[in-house]
């Protein structure tokens, strides 16, 4: 008789099972089906997606991304707005990281007058969205001749209080004060030991945050599409908001494949540090 | 006691560094964050535009509440019927409109991915495809998304009347509940695996003697989940509320990059509240002290949602704690 009742819990698990991954398997499909038909869509000719659904890809890749190449560099080449974002997410990254680590070790390795007042103040201002100021800031951007120019892009990253949180939940736990104090007595200067000890022992956090700031200035549309003016120094997703314009509108299958080609880097990059991301993305959620 | 001296003096010297580490924080913030705060705000009560006849600015003025009276008010003299609290409303309908759904999937599948009797053995590949949205460009999805709504020959709709489920063709971008649908869906789609990722820890932080507990009680999967999962989850359940509202008054790029305009078609329905603000400084008339004033009303409905959250957030033992030494302190003065 309890062999049954087993056997029957065990059906029931397996029902569940079943059902469970099935939803879960609809769910990672409905991820994927839009970047599908993208994909599929830039190998086919303009006319074919005009004529009919497809979800096996053609042939017309290379002439879509020819076309594309072209129409791009009647304003600026195709690699120029790639070069641009890169630029300004590889140097905001840097800044970013570098610097709120650096304020997070101020208010976790030193004990002075204000530091839980500056702490309290950067968890408050963590909320404050760069939108509710972006008037104000456009406007002292070009008063001190800075619009259309990338420093407004990358000087602010370096206060950035969600990285600063992140890497000061980390740091209590990584890094123990007492190597600090044994740094000091081997007569390493405060700068150098946050450089050669303290940094060192917090690549994890590093890394993550690197990866979050990278992809946040990279996907970055608001800020740039609002101060930045000549074509030359656009960033891909302003690329992006263009391809919906006159020049592409009549050519789908450049348009398909305009949008993979700019999808592709942070696909690539994804698949290669999912684990880390998510990881991240767990850690940074489960705050106190 | 010498000693204690000198280890003394050592904290306070090496206590001026922290100043030195937090302060390029500090002054980047004070000038790329508060003065264009500061900025914004003041520009909220000037006269400020861009007369287009004779080329030239006007202003700032200072001009009072002028601009808000404008905001507040509509031409017929009714309060809040005005473009940026319509603005403001189409906002807070798609945040909730992919809010609601997002909350709900997402608990249920974190609530799959923690369980210990009914294993899913393929959760670390299901994370990664079903998070991977998040990460892609928020324009290119946008853009790709108008591609797949284009009327009359986008995917979509070959799809629909190849299946022969509408005979005509659907004009998705040009009907207002559509076209909302989509935003509030692409948010959706683009967020409920970090929110899922988010509570899945959520569970995984809380004891399993808790679980096992009720498991020997008897308890009933559902009564686990309503008696234990949920009440210890509200907190972080709170905090992806106040930061995804926080977040999707914010919204800006899908609305902007998927309507036919860029002004939130079909007649500003989906237009949000960012969209107008920069339509009013950066279109026409260049109207920035309006700008300004409908940039504060963003501010303070963001700052109540903050508030909420600090309120929510607060360190409920401290307060206690607090409150018990205070009692103390009463009751041996009433002592004395």
């Amino acid at each position: 008789m309890n062999k049954e009742k087993d056997g029957g819990l065990h059906a029931s698990i397996m029902i569940q099972q079943i059902i469970r991954n099935a939803i879960c398997i609809f769910l990672c499909l409905l991820s994927l089906i839009p970047f599908w038909i993208m994909i599929v869509n830039a190998t086919r000719t303009s006319v074919a997606i005009q004529s009919s659904f497809s979800m096996i890809p053609s042939t017309h890749f290379m002439e879509n991304w020819n076309n594309l190449l072209k129409q791009a560099a009647t304003q600026a080449s195709l690699w120029r707005y790639m070069g641009n974002s890169l630029l300004i997410a590889v140097s905001s990254t840097v800044l970013s990281v570098y610097f709120s680590t650096m304020t997070a070790y101020g208010v976790t390795a030193y004990k002075f007058k204000g530091a839980n007042f500056a702490w309290a103040f950067i968890m408050a201002i963590m909320m404050i969205p760069v939108q509710v100021s972006s008037i104000g800031f456009f406007r002292f951007m070009y008063a001190i001749g800075w619009g259309n120019n990338y420093l407004p892009l990358i000087i602010p990253a370096i206060a950035a209080p969600a990285t600063v949180f992140f890497m000061r939940q980390y740091m209590i736990s990584a890094l123990p004060l007492e190597i600090l104090d044994s740094a000091r007595i081997d007569g390493s200067g405060e700068f150098r030991t946050f450089n050669t000890i303290a940094m060192p022992l917090m690549k994890p956090a590093v890394a993550t945050q690197c990866i979050f700031a990278f992809i946040g200035s990279w996907n970055n549309f608001y800020t740039p599409s609002m101060l930045l003016t000549s074509q030359v120094k656009f960033t891909l997703p302003m690329f992006v908001q263009q391809m919906r314009g006159e020049r592409f509108r009549s050519d789908h299958g450049m348009i398909y494949a305009g949008l993979a080609v700019t999808i592709m880097p942070i696909f690539i990059v994804y698949f290669i540090l999912s684990k880390y991301i998510i990881a991240g993305v767990a850690l940074g959620g489960v705050k106190e | 006691m010498a000693k204690s001296n000198t280890s003394k003096h050592k904290t306070v010297e090496y206590g001026r560094y922290g100043y030195y580490f937090i302060a390029p924080f500090f002054i980047v913030f004070a000038i790329f964050q508060l003065w264009p705060l500061i900025y914004t705000i003041g520009l909220a009560f000037c006269e400020n535009y861009y007369d287009t006849m004779w080329n030239a600015e006007v202003g700032p003025y200072f001009n009072g509440l002028a601009n808000f009276a404008t905001i507040f008010k509509s031409t017929e003299g009714t309060y809040f019927d005005t473009y940026t609290f319509r603005a403001l409303g189409n906002t807070l309908i798609m945040w909730f409109m992919n809010f609601a759904p997002q909350i709900l999937l997402a608990l249920l599948l974190a609530v799959w991915f923690t369980d210990t009797r009914v294993k899913i053995k393929a959760q670390g590949a299901y994370k990664v495809l079903v998070f991977m949205p998040n990460i892609i460009t928020a324009a290119t999805i946008s853009v790709l998304f108008y591609k797949l709504f284009d009327y009359p020959n986008g995917p979509i709709n070959q799809l629909l009347v190849n299946a022969g489920i509408w005979e005509q063709p659907y004009q998705f971008l040009a009907t207002k509940w559509a076209t909302r649908s989509i935003i509030s869906f692409i948010n959706f789609w683009m967020w409920y695996g970090n929110t899922m990722i988010v509570l899945t820890a959520g569970v995984l932080g809380i004891s399993p003697s808790l679980f096992e507990a009720a498991r020997v009680d008897g308890a009933t999967s559902w009564e686990i989940f309503k008696n234990v999962t949920l009440p210890l989850l509200r907190p972080i359940m709170l905090f992806t509320l106040v930061n995804s509202a926080i977040g999707g008054l914010q919204m800006y790029d899908i609305p902007k990059l998927l309507t036919t305009s860029g002004r939130g078609d079909p007649d500003f329905t989906t237009r949000t509240i960012t969209m107008y603000i920069r339509e009013l400084a950066f279109t026409g008339a260049r109207q920035m002290g309006k700008a300004g004033a409908a940039s504060l009303v963003l501010f303070v409905v963001t700052l109540f949602f903050s508030l909420v959250l600090f309120y929510i957030m607060r360190d409920k033992d401290a307060i206690k704690e607090k409150k018990a030494i205070k009692a103390a302190q009463k009751a041996r003065k009433g002592a004395n």
